[in-house]
């Protein structure tokens, strides 16, 4: 009985483990457009450019 | 062993291996010594690059690379240094789509890495830049 049930646990590890790894080779196509965004952001410097004025109109807008 | 122990293990082991493909779906890796250089490569040669893309001399094409779009619009004295400006371009694109992709463990990724910045780039030009789309090369407005 005991040697079942542990022989049952690892049986269903093993098979849920299989199916992770099955998902993981689809290309993960939301993480890839992120990780783009991210590398355009560097190379095309838009994100500098783009927080620098929005900080400052916070700072300016926030006492009124 | 204990059937509660072996249980209990099972579940610690199952949770790591959940986590860690979570987090690998989550996020692509492109923290590597290799991407930051390309990275960087790749951003000082923007500075060059992009009165091109305003002029509309070279554009950012349909396959993830720029394309030399319109030479008549570029010097002459001056073709053969844009000529090389977009050949250095799109080799450091190459290898930086590589990179991504065996970065993360899977090479046979590359075309689609390639896919998916070839749709952000044009996604994301300035306008007046000229993006090359399924109609042909046009204004992004």
């Amino acid at each position: 009985m005991t040697r079942l049930n542990a022989g049952l646990a690892l049986a269903w590890v093993v098979m849920v483990t299989a199916g992770c790894v099955t998902i993981n080779i689809y290309f993960p196509a939301a993480a890839a457009e992120k990780a783009a965004d991210r590398i355009i952001d560097e190379v095309w410097q838009l994100r500098e450019g783009q927080a620098a004025p929005a900080t400052g109109a916070n700072t300016e807008g926030a006492p009124k | 062993m204990n059937p509660f122990k072996m249980l209990r293990r099972a579940f610690v082991a199952l949770a790591l291996v959940i986590g860690t493909v979570a987090f690998a779906q989550g996020n692509l890796e492109i923290n590597t010594p290799a991407i930051s250089t390309l990275k960087q490569s790749m951003q000082q040669r923007h500075v060059q690059l992009a009165p091109l893309y305003a002029s509309g001399a070279v554009g950012l094409a349909a396959d993830g690379t720029v394309a030399l779009r319109d030479a008549s619009s570029v010097p002459l004295a001056q073709r053969g240094q844009v000529n090389a400006l977009v050949a250095a371009e799109n080799a450091d694109r190459a290898a930086l789509y590589r990179e991504i992709a065996r970065a993360n463990g899977h090479p046979e990724w590359e075309a689609e890495v390639r896919k998916t910045f070839a749709q952000r780039w044009i996604e994301r030009a300035q306008p007046g830049w000229w993006v090359q789309g399924a109609g042909g090369w046009a204004v992004r407005r």
